[in-house]
């Protein structure tokens, strides 16, 4: 027993000083790697699973509400509620869709090749505006609006995909401030900012679209934990962009992945609005990143973009705006794996050409970095043609293939209030205006109210929501039917059981 | 009847004529202090008394999540973090104070002065008056749900309550006090002396009256300014009817990519706390404001104010920092009159990326207007004191 013991102790001995001696002398020395900060681990929040797909809690319960040429689509959504599946069939629909509630899905219905298009007929704003949490759109063709094809503003869990989404003004998909997303399979083109735009975002995937003919194709900004994988950008002036753009209030953009995506030809001319940060975009750029960390190119086919393939700058040099002090504009951790390049930087402009010039060159690198940043590394450099990575350490790891998806295994769940604490903030953010407990304000007295309704909430809940005007000494109270059924009874049980 | 309602209002204005009378003649004269009511021990609405005598900020918002916790995205939505937890004194003393002209040098001017209840804590001339009538730069900003604010000042130099009140009390063009005199002034009037003593019973009630405290209650009052219950919200809590169609048109245009008003007025405070160079125009023969570049000594800021809430806007006109805009109107129609139009020659601002040329109609500019109307709620307004502790008139009208 004690002999068995003492040869394990020596076995695990024996390999410790193998794995001391093997890292001294066969570490390498010639290149070194660069410090990573041990404040932030590597690709922290990643997350892997078989699916793509948001995960659904419920089975589908709802109703089903069609909308045939020559109806409304937003009377579909007035009428809709949470769960609701609402059908378009083809026909045109000049209207701008807004969606103020929760958990709608808007399919449109394609019929031997004919799309129910939303035509803006650059007059309307924007086809689809939603703010709710779960909102499904797809198979819509949407044209010729001034501002968005789809654009949210708030809302968790939602899912844009299957749409034809032409000139439809500054941006064609633009989620903003929304977690856990997926834009999928969508065409777009002429868009005079970014064709897809992911505007301070979390987990959200980006998968098999086609950009083209548009400002910049893709753009992750102020974003976190987003893959972008199997797209298709081409003849946009920039393809992928992952940028900080400072101003903004959420700050960060990290933990990106552009991943088997063809990178080609963005050579056309840039067409954006004068004083937007993509006007300042040159043509022929493949991938951008700018002040954005942790970002991982992988497996891109980026070929034929004629200033540079990837360029790497800080907020100074790329977009030099109103300085933030909250926001850090180096880009910090960029990882670059294997990629095909070739055919890159045939007609630099600008700076880089400029700069290549004083390497006497008069073609664009493949990659190019320009500016701060700390921690960045390539794999491979060798084998691309590359300006400023001097400072790039050999890479660390070798692929991504553990992160199936940055999109969460379940919806982000509502916030969920319990009903005393609902009554609670109905009572004091609402109420408490005209009523206070043992005190008369300019309602009645809520002990009074307390002892009028002992045990009758439902009584509450009717005065609510249609007052009568019971006392001559107290103005009449105007009727609070816009709280919620929900807030009205948890007001009431609140009211009832209040002792101070 | 109508005789006798005339001689009880006559009676009753003569006892009230009498009553000021004698208040002024005791605060000059005696060390015993006239009949002010005791601090208030309840907290004002919109705030939870807890167990420790502090008031916590209640409202329909804490339903909702926020991303990132930074209080801005959409119609559900969480506010950003409150400063609460005043005890109820506190708020009370700081109202006191807040209507209080004896806080200024010369007993002339008051917070109130400029930021008048009756105008939307604002004072509805373009730019401010200050210390013996002079005209001051800027326009006073409205006081409503400061309690969510991190940024203070138009030019955004002060990052707390405290800093921008004592700011404005020793500004030699506001309130042009001294904290040495403003510490005497108050040490010597035996109603603060009490009042303080009951706000922080912690401390011994004999001790003098100290500038943190009086910061710190001046504070406590302002963070209960809360207008969060407006037509507005109701639509946002799902009562879709609490706006008509012109409304809703108008807050489609809001947030739409093409007049972008939401991207730095975000929901749900209609601000993002940002500072942002959008270029408007100076009153006649006023040079340009040079804004957030003094203070953070940078010139890429050249022009830069922080953004505004826009929650009751429709009280608080004029617009913008130097108030050259007098209706919302006008101060909606700028945003479409192209980047940069008014910058004087010359000068090379670094205008904000979402001043742009949205081309909006002026129907839609109508519908804006709507828009902006449905964000007024006043329903927690605080009571103006009838009488200050001072004995002095208050300086502004009591509704």
């Amino acid at each position: 027993m004690k002999s068995t013991l003492l040869k394990i102790i020596g076995a695990i001995l024996l390999l410790a000083i193998g794995v001391f001696l093997g890292r001294q002398f066969f570490s390498s020395s010639g290149e070194s790697t660069v410090p990573m900060p041990s404040t932030m681990a590597y690709r922290n929040a990643g997350h892997s699973g078989d699916t793509t797909q948001v995960a659904q809690q419920k089975e589908f319960s709802g109703q089903i509400i069609e909308v045939r040429k020559g109806g409304s689509i937003q009377d579909a959504v007035k009428n809709a509620k949470p769960g609701d599946l609402i059908r378009v069939f083809p026909g045109v629909y000049s209207e701008n869709v807004y969606i103020d509630k929760d958990d709608i899905s808007l399919q449109g219905v394609v019929v031997k090749g004919e799309w129910p298009i939303l035509d803006g007929k650059k007059k309307i704003n924007d086809a689809f505006l939603y703010s709710g949490n779960g909102i499904l759109i797809e198979n819509f063709k949407i044209i010729n609006y001034k501002g968005n094809g789809i654009m949210g503003q708030a809302g968790n869990n939602f899912i844009i995909r299957n749409n034809w989404i032409i000139d439809t003004g500054v941006y064609g998909i633009f989620p903003q401030y929304g977690k856990n997303g997926l834009i999928e399979h969508n065409v777009l083109s002429k868009i005079a900012d970014a064709a897809i735009y992911v505007g301070m975002c979390d987990n959200v995937d980006v998968l098999h679209n086609e950009v083209f003919d548009s400002v910049a194709g893709i753009e992750i900004e102020n974003s976190r934990h987003c893959l972008v994988e199997n797209n298709y950008a081409h003849n946009n002036t920039g393809g992928l962009l992952a940028f900080v753009t400072p101003g903004l209030p959420i700050k960060t953009a990290f933990d990106i992945i552009f991943r088997n995506n063809f990178v080609v030809n963005n050579n056309h001319e840039n067409f954006g609005a004068p004083g937007s940060t993509v006007a300042s975009i040159p043509p022929g750029t493949g991938i951008l990143i700018m002040a954005a960390d942790d970002v991982v190119v992988e497996n891109n086919i980026i070929t034929g973009n004629d200033n540079s393939g990837i360029t790497i700058v800080d907020l100074a040099n790329g977009d030099p705006k109103a300085n933030d002090p909250n926001s850090e504009g180096n880009p910090d951790r960029v990882v670059i794996l294997d990629n095909i390049m070739f055919n890159n930087g045939n007609n630099p402009t600008g700076e880089i050409k400029a700069l290549m010039l004083t390497q006497l060159d008069s073609k664009g690198p493949d990659i190019f970095a320009y500016g701060g940043g700390t921690g960045s590394t390539i794999r491979d450099k060798n084998r691309y043609r590359t300006f400023g990575l001097d400072n790039y350490g050999p890479a660390l790891i070798a692929n991504t293939n553990d992160i199936k998806t940055f999109m969460l295994g379940a919806p982000v769940p509502p916030r969920s209030v319990t009903e005393k604490e609902l009554g609670e903030i109905t009572y004091y953010g609402v109420c408490a205006g005209c009523h206070a407990f043992g005190t008369t304000l300019i309602g009645v007295d809520t002990q009074i109210i307390q002892e009028i309704y002992m045990d009758n909430p439902q009584g509450i809940v009717n005065y609510i929501t249609k007052p009568l005007n019971l006392r001559e000494d107290f103005p009449e109270m105007p009727p609070q039917n816009y709280l919620s059924d929900a807030a009205k009874m948890a007001v009431a049980e609140y009211i009832l059981a209040m002792t101070n | 009847m109508k005789n006798k309602i005339t001689i009880i209002k006559s009676s009753v204005s003569t006892l009230l004529v009498i009553g000021i009378l004698l208040v002024l003649f005791t605060s000059k004269n005696s060390d015993r202090y006239f009949d002010i009511q005791q601090l208030n021990g309840n907290c004002p609405p919109g705030f939870k008394l807890n167990e420790d005598n502090e008031c916590i900020a209640k409202n329909l918002y804490q339903q909702y999540d926020s991303p990132n916790n930074q209080g801005v995205g959409g119609l559900q939505t969480g506010l950003p973090s409150v400063r609460d937890g005043f005890t109820p004194q506190e708020i009370d003393l700081g109202r006191y104070l807040f209507f209080d002209p004896v806080l200024s040098l010369d007993g002339s001017v008051s917070c109130a002065s400029c930021h008048d209840p009756n105008k939307g804590f604002s004072d509805g001339l373009p730019t401010s008056v200050g210390f013996k009538n002079q005209k001051l730069v800027r326009s006073a900003p409205s006081l409503w749900n400061v309690a969510y604010l991190t940024r203070l000042f138009w030019d955004g130099r002060a990052n707390s309550l405290e800093e921008q009140l004592e700011g404005s009390l020793f500004s030699e063009d506001e309130m042009a006090n001294t904290p040495e005199n403003l510490l005497e002034t108050l040490n010597n009037i035996e109603n603060y002396k009490h009042l303080f003593a009951e706000a922080y019973p912690k401390r011994d009630k004999n001790k003098d009256i100290e500038l943190p405290e009086i910061s710190r209650a001046l504070t406590a009052f302002q963070t209960s300014l809360i207008s969060l219950n407006s037509k507005y919200d109701h639509y946002v809590h799902g009562h879709h009817e609490a706006l008509n169609e012109d409304e809703i048109a108008g807050l489609n245009v809001f947030r739409s990519f093409v007049a972008r008003c939401a991207e730095c007025h975000t929901p749900p405070l209609f601000t993002n706390q940002q500072l942002a160079i959008i270029g408007t125009p100076e009153p006649d023969g006023v040079a340009l404001d040079p804004g957030a570049e003094l203070p953070f000594h940078d010139k890429t800021l050249r022009g830069a104010f922080k953004v505004p809430s826009l929650r009751n806007i429709a009280n608080t006109g004029p617009y913008m920092h130097s108030g050259n805009f007098t209706t919302l109107r006008e101060a909606v129609e700028f945003y479409t009159k192209g980047r940069g139009h008014a910058v004087p020659e010359g000068e090379d601002l670094r205008i904000h990326w979402h001043i742009w040329e949205p081309d909006l109609s002026g129907v839609e500019l109508d519908r804006l207007v709507d828009f902006l109307k449905t964000l007024t709620d006043e329903s927690f307004m605080p009571k103006i004191p009838d009488v200050l502790p001072s004995g002095l008139n208050n300086a502004i009208n009591q509704s």
